[in-house]
């Protein structure tokens, strides 16, 4: 806490550097998993094949993936951003994909008979019922960012994961404990608020 | 008015078709139930005639135009569709529910907000307190009630319902059965109907189709159709009790009125020869009495069941 009092700029640069590494990677992630789970959701094969290359994703460990990167796109921030998007996508887009195929087939049947066109469906019934498995797929997804944006350090993308590195290399227990810290408010502060917020989605749209 | 003629759906890989050139008219204001063992191709012919199956070849005229030249959405805005699942939409309220076709035709809001409170007290649904309900506060009963409301409001001329109290308990089925039968009378639809349960078909269904193996074996009016079924496979799916059911379906008026003396309370007002019979099995006389006065007897009854 010594440190944090001493160097309150550096804190807060390392909080917004996170954050805006975590913010970009999950939106990134959010927007290319959003539409493709939308559109292999009913094309049976697609959807199997698409989850299964999110599965095999989400088996790689998150430094493997940095690393794996390094190579290909160097250091810096954008290749740490290019990363955290990679991790993102495959919670989100699983479960879009299970939340249109399992939203209630009586609805759409309804939906169907009494005259949607296909998009008119898609807005007004399928996302909706899908909503709050799509929300608890983007819930996974951020706090796995948040807690993976840690690791950016390593291939100079910046965030909290700097405290933690340097304080190690300088043997400064205060800046590390600090870092470390803040990554797992951060982490829990994430699944705390989004769970809350999934609840009440669900809410809203099961009635429940 | 719904013609179907020749009607076929195969599907692909399937070895026998499950609709097989099947031909069936509704003329405007009555209703029709399709019945059959499951996998009869009831539900199928339904789904066709709003299009949710395409038919293999065919035609369906409703009101005289064709529906297979029409666009399909447009065609699914003028029928109303009730299934046994209900389908309500569970995130939008009671009213958004009922205004589903209404705000797909484009009415305005005020149109819509007369219309939804007009189909709810339709279906017994006081509108004040049901509204702005969610599908989850309802009871079975009244979700299928929003579902037939749901149907009725964009006032189309053609109902196409598929098991619809199937899911609804039987005190509660027998009640909704009877109203929505007053209120399809009342309002002139043109009905198709499907249902796996005889005395359903024959309460709600003018007449009455029997299909088998995507084939239709019979089709008469339901009194017709108890008294004559057209072959054995007809007698043994309409129920040895068939001539009880169509009993059910003739008032008491259907008898002669007599002058016979018959002990006990006069039977209630709209009730039917079943009744009257079971009144008679009941107090073992050979007469029952009728509300206005007067009684109808037993030999009566037994020379209008032999007369089928």
């Amino acid at each position: 806490m010594e440190w944090l009092r001493t160097h309150p700029g550096l804190f807060l640069g390392a909080v917004g550097e996170h954050l805006l590494l975590s913010l970009t990677g999950l939106a990134i992630g959010i927007a290319l998993a959003l539409p493709v789970g939308i559109a292999v959701a009913h094309r049976p094969r697609l959807a199997e094949a698409s989850m299964m290359l999110a599965g095999a994703l989400r088996t790689i460990p998150s430094l493997a993936v940095l690393a794996a990167l390094l190579p290909l796109l160097g250091v810096g921030f954008t290749p740490s951003v290019i990363a955290l998007a990679l991790l993102a996508l495959p919670p989100v887009l699983v479960n879009t994909v299970i939340g249109i195929r399992t939203a209630d087939p009586a609805a759409l049947d309804a939906a169907r008979g009494l005259g949607m066109t296909g998009p008119q469906r898609a807005v007004r019934v399928e996302l909706p019922l899908a909503a709050p498995l799509i929300f608890a797929g983007l819930r996974v997804a951020a706090v796995q960012v948040v807690s993976a944006a840690a690791l950016a350090t390593f291939i100079g993308g910046g965030g909290l994961g700097d405290l933690v590195t340097q304080g190690l290399a300088l043997l400064d227990t205060g800046r590390m404990l600090v870092g470390a810290i803040a990554i797992a408010l951060l982490a829990l502060g994430t699944e705390a608020a989004l769970g809350m917020l999934e609840r009440h989605l669900a809410a809203r749209v099961r009635g429940a | 008015m719904i013609e179907i003629e020749g009607l076929t759906k195969r599907w692909p890989g399937a070895d026998r078709a499950s609709v097989e050139d099947i031909s069936l008219s509704v003329p405007e204001g009555t209703s029709c139930a399709l019945i059959g063992p499951s996998g009869s191709g009831k539900t199928t012919l339904l789904r066709m005639v709003n299009r949710l199956v395409e038919p293999s070849a065919g035609s369906i005229r409703i009101g005289g135009e064709d529906a297979r030249a029409m666009d399909a959405t447009a065609l699914r805005r003028r029928i109303g569709y009730v299934i046994q699942e209900v389908g309500l939409f569970p995130h939008w309220d009671v009213a958004a529910n009922i205004a589903t076709v209404p705000t797909l035709l484009g009415w305005d809001r005020a149109r819509i907000g007369a219309r939804v409170e007009e189909v709810l007290s339709l279906v017994g649904l006081e509108p004040a307190r049901f509204a702005n309900r969610r599908p989850h506060e309802l009871s079975g009963g009244e979700r299928q009630r929003v579902g037939v409301a749901r149907a009725l409001a964009g006032d189309p001329p053609v109902l196409l319902m598929d098991e619809p109290f199937g899911a609804v308990d039987p005190v509660q089925r027998a009640k909704l059965q009877e109203e929505v039968l007053r209120l399809l009378q009342q309002l002139r639809k043109t009905v198709l109907l499907v249902t796996h349960d005889v005395a359903e078909a024959v309460r709600l269904g003018d007449a009455v189709a029997l299909l088998r193996d995507g084939r239709l074996i019979q089709h008469a009016p339901a009194a017709a159709m108890l008294a004559h079924p057209a072959d054995g496979f007809a007698a043994e799916f309409l129920g040895a009790n068939r001539v009880l059911l169509r009993l059910a379906l003739f008032p008491l008026s259907s008898l002669p009125v007599r002058t016979e003396p018959a002990p006990g309370p006069a039977l209630p007002e709209g009730a039917t020869l079943r009744d009257a019979l079971a009144r008679m099995l009941a107090d073992g006389t050979a007469a029952a009495p009728l509300p206005g006065g007067g009684s109808i007897t037993l030999a009566d009854l037994l020379a209008f069941a032999g007369r089928g």
